[in-house]
C-alpha cells in the first residue's frame, strides 16, 4: 500500500487540506486583530507628528483613541483639494487605492519617484477645543535608498512652517537611512518653512549643519551615512506639497484663510 | 532515556550548535541581530517552529512516503511559519514590523528542515520535540550573543533601554557604525566559532 501513487496522491492531499485549514483559520481569527493594530499603528502616528504623543510614549490602544478625538480625518480629491463628504475616511484605504487603476492615476516624472497617485487622500486637521484648526497632517511616501518611506508632516494652521515629520514605515539600514526615525533628527525640521514666497516647495536636505530655522528655513540638515535616504526624504516632501500632491488643497485652504 | 532525552535538549547549545558548527541559519542571524528585542521575539519564533515541525513530522514518520517526505515536510514547516507570523502581527506588532520578511524566511531556514529530515524522521515524536526546542535554543543562543554584542557597541543600548551615554546626546560613547550593519555580524559569529571551536577543539575540522 505505502508506496503505490495511490497512497501517495492520497497522503499528500490530505497533508495540504489539514494545512489549509490550519492557515486559513489563524489568518481569519487573528484578521481583526491585525487591522486593528495597523490602524492604531497609523494614528498614533499622526498623534506623534502632531506632537500630541511623543515616540518613547507607550501608548495603550484606548489612549491613542482618546487623544485622536480631536482629530478630524477628511477624504479629499487631490485634483481640486474639495473634501469629498461621501467617502467615509475610516474604511477608504489609501494605499490600496493607489494601486487601483479606477481609483489614481499615473504620477508625471518626479524625483521622488513616486509611480502613482490616488485620486482621493485623507488629511488630518487637528483641531483645539474650540473646534479651531491647530494643524493639518498630510500623508506622503515616495522613496529612500532601499525602500518606499511612509509617514506623516504635519504644518501649522498658516501653512507656513512645518511643525512635524514621522516615518511609520520604511526599509532603510538600520543606523544609517534607518535614522529617518531619529527623534532629533525629526526635531530638527519643526520650524522649517517649506515653501518660498510664491507658494513653491522649498526645502533641501544639506551635507553638513544648517542654521537654526530662524536663519536658515529652507534647509535641514542631511543624515551622515543616508544622502540617498535623506534626499529621497527632500523629494518626497517636495512632491506632496507641489501641485501633483496636495497643492490645490494648500490652495483652497490658503484663500480661506484669506477669506476669514 | 533521561541521559538521551537531556543529550536531545543540551546537546545542539555547544557540542553540536547548529550555527556555530553545522552553520545553518546564518542569513537571519546577520538580519535580525541588530537589536535584542528583534532577536528574542526571532528566536522564540524559530523555537516554535522547529520544536512543533519536529513534532509533527515524527508523528506522521512512518505514514509519510519516502519518495515525497521532503515536501510534506516543507507544506508542514510552511504552514507553521505563516501561522506564527500571523500571531506575531497580530500580539507583538511593532516588532513584528521590524522582523518585517525574516519570520517568512524561516521557512527557508535550514535548521528546521535539517531537524525533520535528519532527527525526526528517524525517531519518537517526544525525543523529536525536544530536539527540535534544543536546536531552536542552540539558534537562539548565539542570536541572543550576537545582538548584545551589535546593540551594546552599535547604538550602546540593550532591549532598547539606553547603557551607554551617546556622544551625540551628550554622553561618551560614539557608536561603531559597522556594529549594525549585517557584516558584523559575520565577523561576531566567525569570532563565537573560533571560541567555541577553541575550547572544544574535537569540533575544528580536519584540514
Amino acid at each position: 500500500m505505502q508506496g503505490s501513487v495511490g497512497y501517495n496522491l492520497i497522503f499528500a492531499s490530505a497533508v495540504c487540506v489539514v494545512c489549509a485549514v490550519f492557515v486559513s483559520s489563524s489568518a481569519v481569527l487573528l484578521k481583526e486583530r491585525q487591522d486593528y493594530n495597523a490602524a492604531i499603528d497609523k494614528q498614533r502616528n499622526v498623534l506623534v507628528v502632531s506632537g500630541l504623543a511623543s515616540d518613547d510614549d507607550d501608548l495603550t490602544a484606548d489612549e491613542v483613541e482618546q487623544r485622536f478625538t480631536n482629530i478630524r480625518q477628511i477624504v479629499i480629491d487631490l485634483a481640486t483639494g474639495d473634501a469629498v463628504p461621501d467617502v467615509d475616511p475610516l474604511t477608504y484605504d489609501q494605499r490600496r487605492a493607489t494601486t487601483d487603476p479606477a481609483l489614481s492615476h499615473a504620477a508625471p516624472s518626479n524625483a521622488a519617484q513616486v509611480l502613482r497617485v490616488p485620486n482621493r487622500a485623507i488629511v488630518y486637521e487637528v483641531r483645539d477645543d474650540q473646534d479651531r484648526a491647530q494643524l493639518y497632517v498630510l500623508p506622503v511616501e515616495g522613496k529612500g535608498l532601499w525602500s518606499t518611506l511612509y509617514g506623516f508632516i504635519a504644518l501649522d494652521v498658516s501653512l507656513e512652517t512645518v511643525q512635524g515629520l514621522t516615518f511609520y514605515e520604511h526599509g532603510e539600514t538600520p543606523g544609517l537611512g534607518g535614522e529617518v526615525d531619529n527623534p532629533r533628527w525629526k526635531a530638527s525640521w519643526r520650524g522649517r518653512r517649506p515653501f518660498d514666497d510664491a507658494f513653491e516647495p522649498d526645502l533641501t536636505v544639506i551635507k553638513g549643519r544648517a542654521g537654526p530655522p530662524a536663519d536658515d528655513p529652507h534647509r535641514v540638515d542631511g543624515l551622515s551615512g543616508a544622502t540617498m535616504t535623506s534626499r529621497g526624504v527632500a523629494y518626497l516632501i517636495e512632491f506632496w506639497l507641489g501641485d501633483d500632491g496636495f497643492g490645490p488643497y494648500l490652495d483652497r485652504l490658503r484663500a480661506e484663510g484669506a477669506d476669514s | 532515556m533521561a541521559a538521551t532525552v537531556r543529550h536531545a535538549l543540551t546537546d545542539p547549545l555547544f557540542n553540536n550548535n547548529p550555527i556555530a558548527l553545522q552553520v545553518l541559519g546564518i542569513c537571519s542571524a546577520l538580519a535580525v541581530t541588530t537589536r535584542m528585542d528583534t532577536a528574542l521575539v526571532m528566536s522564540i519564533a524559530v523555537i516554535a517552529v522547529t520544536a512543533l515541525s519536529s513534532l509533527f513530522v515524527s508523528l506522521l514518520r512512518n505514514q509519510i512516503p519516502t519518495n515525497i517526505r521532503i515536501i510534506v515536510q516543507l507544506t508542514i514547516i510552511a504552514s507553521l511559519v505563516i501561522v506564527t507570523d500571523q500571531i506575531l502581527k497580530a500580539y507583538v506588532f511593532e516588532i513584528s514590523k521590524q522582523l518585517s520578511v525574516f519570520v517568512g524566511l524561516i521557512i527557508t531556514n535550514c535548521i528546521i528542515m535539517g531537524r525533520a529530515e535528519a532527527y525526526a524522521m528517524q525517531n519518537p515524536p517526544s525525543l523529536s520535540l525536544i530536539d527540535g526546542i534544543g536546536n531552536g535554543l542552540g539558534y537562539g543562543l548565539i542570536l541572543m550573543v550576537t545582538a548584545f554584542i551589535r546593540e551594546l557597541l552599535g547604538s550602546g543600548s540593550l532591549f532598547g533601554a539606553q547603557v551607554l551615554p551617546l556622544a551625540a546626546e551628550g554622553g561618551w560613547y560614539t557608536p561603531n557604525g559597522l556594529m549594525v550593519l549585517s557584516p558584523s555580524a559575520f565577523f561576531i559569529i566567525g569570532g563565537l566559532i573560533w571560541a567555541l571551536r577553541a575550547w572544544k577543539p574535537e569540533q575544528a575540522e580536519a584540514d
